[in-house]
């Protein structure tokens, strides 16, 4: 591997995910002045690169944000990547440290509720279907055939996801659900239901990466990103080689654990991308957790022993999905696992964490590995 | 014409690179394979539906042509996997693409 300086999380801010109707340069704003409320060490006038995730039209966003935030970066511009836009912008922010053009960087992700990166309208081929919950659906079905799995089992995602939200302050969600209420909650389709799904909101999160010698000035308890994969297959939906795992999420996660030199089985605890009920057992088989088609015997274990292994915030379907600031958000909550400030949702004594961000029914997946 | 003029006429064509034959789906103005010029095939093509689901009374279901061009149909009848169909009804509506088949 090419020798590259070491990159670590110096801040973190976030903001509770709702429905609120706001401006995006304030939801922006929102989390960013958290950073610096949460530690006074950090100097705005060290920052060297700002950017902005979403998937909000707005334009020039990024050195709106560094004007509101009183910060005159010499890099400044924005990532959208669809859902995994936000781990994408930490994907950059690292190459800038590692490669020695910054020493430190402000993210900052962030989405209103009305997002219109829901919709890939260049994807034709998916012809009058172009919602989410239809790639879902064909997932869903697909994956249910294969493993003879029924919608009672996968709705244990859901039901678990939303008892870990509750945990979570920032989460949209505040309820738990019985297997009954997922399966009885409005069917968008014959092999999804509304509590299957992840919700757009309203939300932002930020962090600061920063060199390792800028990182230990400015915390106690450092966090490393020592693992990065990302691998993209296509942008259409149809051209996915496999409809019941995720070839994309595959890939980068072996990226990821080799360049960190970890085995999965070295992963106490991570972030999955449940965009739907089925995602999280997909991607669990895809990053080796499990064989195929046994991902839902981990999920029904974690699930009956209440640990909080994978998802411990409430996934997307129980924090809600700012799609700008899902991988952000994510990376956050294995920060604060790592540092062992995760209240509730803490699991014992982690020492090393995965991130999975993915966009347009795993076309793309982004995979972090975080270490203390 | 291109794929979307044809298709808009309610034709469905196989757009094929004129240099390498490569199929190129979706559908554009060169090969993504060798960025030669695309030569458009009209036809009466069978496809195999690969997966499943309905919404209300409706099927929608993925179809396959030529083991390369994937769409999202919509089908009266219940389908089965690896049913052969062939698309009935297409264009575009409200900007967009529109696919039946039986």
């Amino acid at each position: 591997m090419i020798d590259v300086n070491k990159v670590g999380i110096a801040g973190y801010g976030i903001t509770p995910f709702s429905k609120e109707d706001k401006k995006i340069e304030s939801v922006l704003l929102d989390s960013t002045k958290e950073i610096f409320r949460n530690n006074s060490k950090i100097n705005k006038d060290e920052i060297d690169a700002v950017l902005v995730s979403t998937n909000n039209n707005s334009k020039y966003l990024s050195p709106i944000l560094s004007e509101m935030s009183g910060i005159q970066p010499k890099i400044s511009h924005t990532v959208e990547s669809l859902c995994n836009s936000g781990t994408n912008s930490i994907v950059s922010a690292y190459s800038y440290i590692a490669s020695g053009l910054a020493d430190m960087v402000l993210i900052s992700g962030a989405e209103r509720y009305d997002s219109p990166g829901q919709i890939l309208e260049w994807d034709d081929s998916r012809g009058e279907y172009k919602h989410p919950i239809f790639w879902a659906s064909i997932f869903s079905k697909s994956y249910k055939r294969k493993f003879s799995i029924s919608d009672e089992q996968l709705a244990i995602v859901s039901v678990k996801n939303h008892k870990q939200a509750k945990e979570n302050p920032n989460a949209l969600s505040k309820k738990t659900y019985t297997v009954n209420d997922v399966i009885n909650s409005k069917k968008l389709t014959e092999d999804l239901r509304l509590l299957d799904c992840s919700r757009p909101c309203t939300g932002s999160a930020s962090m600061i990466l920063a060199s390792e010698k800028k990182t230990k000035q400015l915390t106690d308890k450092p966090v490393w990103i020592t693992g990065i994969g990302q691998k993209t297959i296509s942008a259409g939906f149809t051209k996915n080689s496999s409809f019941s795992s995720m070839e994309s999420t595959k890939m980068a996660g072996h990226t990821a654990l080799k360049m960190s030199n970890k085995n999965i089985r070295n992963i106490d605890v991570a972030e999955i991308h449940d965009a739907f009920s089925v995602c999280e057992p997909m991607a669990l088989e895809s990053l080796g957790f499990s064989e195929d088609g046994n991902g839902m015997q981990i999920i029904n274990e974690l699930h009956s022993t209440d640990d909080f292994k994978i998802n411990p915030r409430g996934g997307l379907i129980g924090s809600g999905h700012p799609l700008g600031a899902t991988g952000i958000a994510q990376t956050i909550e294995i920060t604060q696992q790592l540092q062992g400030i995760a209240d509730k949702r803490q699991v014992d004594n982690p020492k090393s964490g995965l991130v999975h961000n993915m966009s347009a029914a795993a076309t793309s997946s982004t995979v972090l590995i975080l270490e203390t | 014409m291109n794929f979307e003029s044809k298709l808009n006429g309610g034709i469905f064509c196989i757009p094929e690179c004129t240099e390498c034959k490569k199929i190129v789906w979706p559908p554009s103005e060169f090969c993504n394979h060798c960025f030669g010029r695309i030569f458009l095939k009209e036809g009466i093509f069978v496809g195999k539906i690969i997966e499943f689901s309905r919404q209300n009374d409706e099927y929608f279901c993925l179809v396959e042509f030529e083991k390369v061009i994937r769409i999202m149909a919509k089908t009266s009848k219940i389908p089965e996997i690896g049913q052969s169909v062939k698309i009935s009804k297409c264009g575009i509506r409200d900007g967009n693409y529109f696919f039946q088949v039986i």
